[in-house]
């Protein structure tokens, strides 16, 4: 295995070893176009996984690391302020139904009061579904969080 | 029969004190307590220590009085913990904070906002403390006939022993026997109260109760509207700024049990929310002369069942009181004397043994000064000054990367200034006359914007003030536990 002259020059970084391939084409005269080779593998698969997984991105806090976090918090925070815009239209609009229908306030539901019906008990079933569904949802999206970053 | 019951429960508790020192005394050991206590042992805790003399005693005598309009206050307080759920409750488990100066610390990485949440914290612990002391006054005279003093006295007595003793803090079990013991204590008496209503032949209310009272924005106090809505910002955004709730968020083991607690929170909540209504419901029925006194729950089993079977169900509905006094009293004290234990004082043991007196001494003081206002509307105003200080802290900290250390400051103490001046007013003066009664003792819907307003335009003028951590302190807030990735070396201080 001989060695091209100019490798051994200062200005050369210092390599790792060589296979006797690279050293061959090392040699090629430099007005030769570079040898034709054939792709075996498609590119797609080489694409398409990241160098690191994308934990480590987040980890070192790169762009990539911080597309996926913020992600994560508007996908959270949609859903937070979607429950507080219904529970803030429950809660607000049924003082405003009283004041602007005084026939509601009257109403009877089931022989009882139709405000106390509410108020006194059915506001308190529908905080806890909206709650239980909530708790679905955001665990759903941690889910969907953590098999984005974890994905090999 | 009554002064037994409440003699079994101050026992009882200090017992249960006086034993729990060597259940687990330090932060950590509560920690690991946690790890065996399921969802819903946990939530009855949070509801054990939650559930105040405000809730079992206050909220019917504030419906006797003044009807639909305060069935509200706890709609509010149950509704604030969907408030919290959505917003605060996965986050500040991750955060890893045991206290809200904690949170303040970890997040905006400043050692004065921690002590401007501290400060915060025993201001708010004390507006909560004093109507306790104030309302165990009042039941202790409804069975004894012993000065209003005397009551508050003994109170704040057991807590200080306790707390001083080193118990009641961590024992889960204790905190949730006693949400239990409060849901049986006004549920058993209703039942029999209701037997006893239909047995009467089941009257309504008079024509005229029914046209007012009953009805919604319909009369009872000047600036309903206002009122209304003032209400339920206070409540529903000041639950999550409550010092003693939160201790008890550390006991789960991640964010997503935080969840799943807060969810059964509620539903206990809920159970319990629908009983105090109907109590003022019979007691505008049978008892109209206690407008004011907060003494409904204590006095209709004796008025409508009577007999022995009646005072048996008078020892209970006490009990049950005065285990919501000690119950929520103890939590508040030891959060309160923790904070001031040590941000305030040197920490160590004997900087917390000073920190209990002075936690508990305050408000006793301040319960026996101050004019004698509704226990349901100053633990109203304590839900004000949380929230128009801690909930823009915790809910732009945890959602706006952008908060600066300037920002949460100049937020603090404008929001929480402007709603301790006005409950200071309120408490010391007052009452006054036209609006500005609604607009002071009613804070919140002037204070929560205000405070919200200045924490996000001060942030944007001092962009170099946003914490150089945020990014990490974002992914430890965030993301779920079991994905191993770089959460920052932030730990609380021990306490």
């Amino acid at each position: 295995m001989s060695r091209h002259p100019a490798e051994g020059a200062p200005h050369e970084p210092p390599r790792p070893q060589r296979t006797p391939r690279m050293s061959r084409r090392a040699q090629r005269p430099p007005d030769e176009p570079p040898r034709r080779v054939a792709v075996t593998s498609p590119r797609t698969a080489a694409a398409r996984r990241p160098r690191y997984p994308a934990t480590r991105e987040i980890d070192e806090q790169t762009h990539l690391g911080e597309v996926y976090m913020r992600s994560l918090l508007r996908t959270q925070f949609r859903l937070a302020m979607f429950v507080c815009t219904v529970l803030g239209c429950v809660v607000c609009g049924l003082p405003l139904l009283f004041l602007l229908i005084p026939r509601l306030r009257e109403a009877e539901l089931l022989g009882v009061p139709l405000p106390w019906a509410v108020l006194a008990g059915l506001i308190y079933p529908a905080f806890v579904i909206g709650a239980w569904l909530y708790v679905r949802q955001a665990e759903r999206n941690e889910r969907h969080f953590a098999d984005l970053v974890e994905r090999p | 029969m009554s002064l037994t019951a409440v003699l079994i429960v101050v026992v009882a508790a200090v017992l249960i004190g006086a034993f729990g020192i060597r259940v687990s005394r330090t932060t950590s050991d509560f920690y690991v307590a946690s790890r065996t206590v399921s969802p819903l042992w946990n939530a009855s805790a949070i509801g054990g220590e939650y559930l105040s003399a405000a809730s079992f005693l206050g909220v019917a005598g504030l419906v006797l009085s003044f009807g639909a309009d305060m069935l509200w206050l706890p709609v509010g307080w149950t509704g604030g913990y969907l408030v919290l759920l959505v917003l605060v409750s996965a986050p500040l488990r991750r955060s890893g904070a045991y206290t809200l100066p904690d949170f303040a610390e970890a997040r905006l990485e400043s050692m004065t906002v921690r002590r401007a949440a501290s400060v915060l914290v025993v201001l708010i612990g004390w507006l909560y403390l004093m109507p306790q002391f104030q309302s165990a006054g009042l039941v202790l005279r409804e069975i004894t006939g012993a000065p209003r003093w005397a009551g508050g006295l003994l109170v704040a007595l057991v807590v200080a022993v306790n707390v001083l003793s080193g118990g009641m803090r961590s024992i889960t079990f204790v905190q949730a026997f006693q949400y239990w013991l409060k849901l049986t204590a006004l549920a058993v008496p209703l039942v029999f109260l209701l037997m006893a209503w239909r047995a009467g032949g089941a009257p309504g209310l008079s024509p005229q109760d029914a046209a007012t009272w009953q009805v919604p924005l319909a009369g009872g106090k000047e600036y309903a509207l206002y009122s209304t809505y003032s209400l339920i910002l206070a409540t529903f955004l000041g639950t999550m700024g409550l010092p003693h709730v939160l201790v008890r968020f550390y006991t789960n083991p991640d964010g997503r049990a935080a969840r799943r607690t807060t969810l059964v929170v509620l539903s206990l909540l809920g159970a319990f929310y629908l009983l105090p209504a109907l109590y003022g419901w019979l007691g505008r029925l049978y008892a109209p002369d206690l407008v004011r006194t907060d003494a409904v729950v204590l006095t209709l089993p004796g008025r409508m069942v009577g007999g022995t079977l009646g005072d048996l169900l008078t020892a209970l509905v006490t009990a049950g009181a005065f285990a919501a006094f000690l119950s929520t009293s103890s939590g508040l004290t030891v959060s309160v004397a923790g904070v001031i234990a040590q941000d305030l004082l040197k920490g160590g043991v004997r900087s917390f043994r000073i920190a209990t007196l002075m936690a508990v001494a305050v408000p006793l003081g301040l319960a026996l000064q101050a004019r004698a206002l509704p226990v349901a509307d100053v633990v109203g105003l304590a839900f004000a000054v949380a929230a128009s200080s801690f909930c823009p802290l915790l809910v732009l900290g945890i959602w706006w990367r952008r908060l600066s250390t300037a920002g949460a400051l100049a937020g603090l103490f404008v929001g929480g200034g402007l709603a301790c001046a006005a409950v200071l007013v309120t408490i010391v003066g007052g009452p006054y006359e036209g609006p500005a009664n609604a607009l002071l003792a009613q804070p919140a819907a002037w204070t929560v914007p205000i405070a919200f307003v200045v924490m996000v335009a001060v942030s944007f003028l001092t962009p170099h003030r946003v914490p150089p951590g945020v990014a990490r302190t974002m992914v430890r807030l965030h993301t779920p536990e079991d994905l191993n990735l770089d959460r920052g070396d932030w730990r609380p201080r021990s306490s």
